[in-house]
């Protein structure tokens, strides 16, 4: 039905081909009505057959003729619509979604194929103590197995083709004792049931895929809510360019469509979208992202721009000029993937438990056959016992200690506004026993506030307050606020005349007043930001702090109170640094390094065997967070610190680096109870298996057992109460 | 004893229905968006004729 509509439509649409589905993320979709206007917002423009909102990703796709309407059109009517929107960049997340759509049939079919084998094992398992003949606990017997064959076959793939993989890398995973494990007991049964034996694993083997497909459902609808989550963040960063035609026309694109030659316009207060060249125009660009400096420096005419970077002042024409691997970018990210692949060695918890555990139970299971062969067993007797152990041992409560926890962990952090991205970031967290932050937008807001702790000028606050409400600039907007926090009332001021790079100027009140730069006050001094001057008196001063978030001293504070080595490393002035250290009380900071300084302090902190923590947001830590042991990026960091960070944190505080920290320890803490349990539980049953007491009837309850334990335990991190355990605390 | 061969039938069949159930659902996309299903209940859009025919060619993402 729905195949003849799809031809219908084409028979319609000559030009079906030309269709194009585009994936916007829209973070506003909050509600129905949202859906709704979204819907019907992108169904008005030309050439759109088809949108649909979902909610739960916050994303729609729409299926346009791209000839008629192309992306850039569609965020831009969305924007208008007052739903901000941004086109996401197709890559493994895609991928990803589709591992979990391949997952849920398989869990379908196992869970499917479990219930109704222990159906059938119950009416067994009651028929051995009353009086069921032999006959029909056969016939319940091949039942089972019919259900369990093709149920094995088919949800037990994903773990046959990692075990494959490892076993053809020489290498071992959980997957393995897991599939030798479920294979040898389907096959074990399937021989014994045609002999008309009792030793029937069916139930066991359906009930452990059951359950280790649950948890890897979990774990992978996790990640990709996470990997999600962090795309639709960067996704709305990503900036648009106004390309100026050389006929002077003006045209919005994407700024991945850059090209070296041409040319955009930067209006006040927009991003430029790429490293160039001033053609025309004056202004000042906050260059924080970048160099982690608060204060804006000037261009004109002929100075570099890059891109990331705010443009605060006047409108400027920037000439493109790198090409694609001359960039800013794109040296330093040649930087974090030299930093990137020494990280790309780390083992994960499981892959270093299978290591140790594989080998072993395999070698019981050998032992145990020998064993009996040797006490004089026949070799088929020998063989059940053999593989009765590798059955026990499969590690069903092994394989689900570690991704239960995780799961448990990340959602903790999720509803906590912390995106967890990595897949071994949890781990690594988890060793952490040092600090490193930025300065610029990390340990602080990168927010303007007037430094008010010398004491202010009042009058010459006031009148400047009033002419700097005129302005957009930041920091004209910053100082008419802090006015206004002084409790002084701004006025309207008349013939407020602005020039770009400058500063204001005004003669409302019969005489020359300025507010700006040194240079247009006519001061030397440089050392405040931003100055006003009264024609015929001194010139007054006001300098700009970046705020600190509320409670950056209180997280190091605690931080080292735990024993966390804490050091800040700033690209900005020294003066400014020093202050920011003075008040978290951090005694070991660096000012004014580069990123490639950056690099080196964590790889000297790697060499002295601390484990770091790089936060930092901006796109000169890149580097910094890419070398880190494990690293954080705020919301607000530039794309490029966010896709590096193993973890993302929403809000204006710095607490949730503490809680992602202690969850983290916790989840390892965890997640070593969880195998303590496993190997508990492998004490008691792989002896009674060796000695040939393990029956199906025991086989299942031990199975289900553990890891209902494993899981139960895993869950309890989602309301536990955590304080961050000491640095060097390594469980 | 005879029960069991009507019994035995009835209950996989009944167990075959769930899970094919269970695999239309998954595969009609009906699990995609739960967020947004529950609000779509409730909106009664006069387009909704195009709100069906998009499911078939728009999927959720």
């Amino acid at each position: 039905m729905e195949a003849a509509l799809d031809a219908g439509l084409a028979a319609q649409a000559p030009g079906a081909e030309a269709r194009q589905t585009i994936v916007l993320s829209v973070p506003s979709i909050v509600c129905g009505n949202c859906i709704r206007s979204v819907e019907n917002t992108l169904r008005a423009l030309r050439g759109v057959e088809a949108a649909r909102a979902n909610l739960t990703t916050k994303r729609v796709s729409v299926v346009v003729d791209p000839s008629l309407s192309s992306t850039i059109d569609l965020a831009a009517a969305l924007e208008r619509a007052g739903f901000p929107a941004a086109p996401l960049i197709e890559n493994a997340e895609t991928e990803q979604a589709a591992r979990v759509s391949e997952l849920l049939p398989r869990l379908g079919v196992a869970g499917f194929a479990a219930g109704n084998i222990m159906m059938l094992s119950v009416a067994v398992w009651s028929g051995e103590v009353s009086d069921m003949d032999r006959s029909l606990m056969d016939l319940l017997h091949w039942l089972s197995a019919l259900i369990a064959l093709p149920a094995v076959a088919y949800a037990g793939q994903p773990f046959f083709k990692s075990a494959l993989a490892a076993l053809r890398s020489r290498r071992l995973n959980m997957d393995v004792p897991i599939s030798l494990g479920v294979l040898l007991a389907t096959g074990m049964s399937l021989f014994q049931t045609m002999r008309s034996s009792e030793q029937i694993y069916f139930d066991a083997a359906t009930t452990l895929l059951f359950f280790l497909l649950i948890g890897r459902v979990l774990d992978e609808r996790m990640r990709t809510k996470a990997r999600g989550a962090a795309e639709n963040l960067i996704g709305l960063r990503a900036t648009n360019a106004t390309l100026v035609a050389p006929d002077q026309t003006t045209k919005l694109v994407l700024a991945s469509t850059l090209k070296p030659g041409m040319i955009i316009a930067v209006a006040a207060g927009e991003r430029v979208a790429g490293d160039g060249q001033v053609i025309s125009g004056q202004s000042d660009i906050d260059e924080s992202l970048i160099s982690g400096e608060t204060r804006p420096r000037a261009v004109s005419i002929g100075d570099p721009v890059y891109a990331g970077t705010i443009n605060c002042g006047g409108t400027l024409r920037v000439r493109i000029t790198a090409a694609e691997e001359n960039t800013l970018l794109s040296e330093i990210g040649r930087l974090m993937l030299n930093a990137e692949q020494s990280r790309g060695r780390y083992v994960r918890l499981a892959d270093r438990a299978s290591q140790i555990y594989a080998p072993a139970v395999h070698v019981l299971g050998l032992l145990t056959f020998i064993l009996w062969m040797a006490l004089g067993a026949p070799w088929d007797q020998s063989l059940t016992h053999a593989i009765a152990v590798l059955i026990i041992t499969c590690p069903c409560a092994l394989a689900l200690a570690v991704p239960a926890v995780q799961v448990a962990a990340m959602s903790r952090l999720f509803s906590k506004g912390v995106i967890v991205k990595a897949p071994d970031g949890l781990e690594r967290l988890a060793e952490i026993d040092c600090v490193v932050f930025d300065k610029t937008g990390t340990l602080t807001t990168g927010e303007l506030r007037l430094e008010t702790s010398h004491g202010v000028d009042v009058a010459a606050l006031g009148r400047a307050g009033s002419i700097a409400g005129m302005s957009k600039h930041p920091f004209a907007q910053a100082l008419a606020k802090a006015a206004r926090a002084e409790g002084i009332q701004t006025r309207a001021v008349e013939g407020v005349e602005e020039v770009p790079g400058s500063g204001l100027v005004t003669t409302s009140m019969g005489f020359e007043e300025k507010v700006g730069s040194a240079a247009w006050v006519g001061v030397g001094d440089r050392n405040a930001s931003i100055w006003y001057a009264a024609e015929g008196k001194p010139a007054v001063g006001f300098d700009f702090v970046d705020e600190l978030r509320t409670d950056a001293a209180a997280c190091v504070s605690e931080l080292r109170h735990a024993g966390y080595l804490v050091r800040l490393l700033s690209g900005d002035r020294r003066a400014a640094v020093a202050q920011t250290a003075a008040a978290c009380s951090i005694k070991d900071w660096t000012a004014e390094v580069r990123p490639d300084q950056k690099l080196e302090v964590i790889e000297v902190l790697k060499a002295r065997g601390y484990k770091t923590l790089m936060v930092g947001d901006g796109l000169n830590d890149a580097p910094a967070l890419a070398a880190g042991h494990a690293s954080l990026s705020p919301a607000s960091a530039i794309d490029i610190a966010q896709t590096t960070a193993d973890a993302v944190f929403q809000g204006d505080v710095l607490r949730p680096v503490i809680e992602t920290l202690s969850v983290a320890k916790a989840a390892r803490r965890l997640a070593l109870q969880n195998f303590a349990i496993a190997i508990l539980y492998n004490s008691i049953f792989v002896p009674l298996a060796m000695a040939g007491y393990v029956t199906p009837l025991i086989a299942a309850l031990a199975m289900s057992g553990s890891s209902i334990m494993v899981t139960a335990n895993a869950l309890r991190l989602r309301s536990k109460a955590l304080r961050l355990p000491n640095a060097g605390a390594s469980a | 004893m005879t029960s069991l061969a009507w019994l035995i039938p009835a209950a996989l069949t009944l167990g075959m229905m769930g899970l094919a159930a269970f695999l239309w659902a998954l595969r009609s996309g009906q699990f995609d968006d739960l967020e947004g299903a529950k609000w779509r209940a409730i909106s009664d859009d006069n387009d909704r004729m195009a709100a069906e025919s998009d499911r078939s060619r728009a999927d959720d993402v």
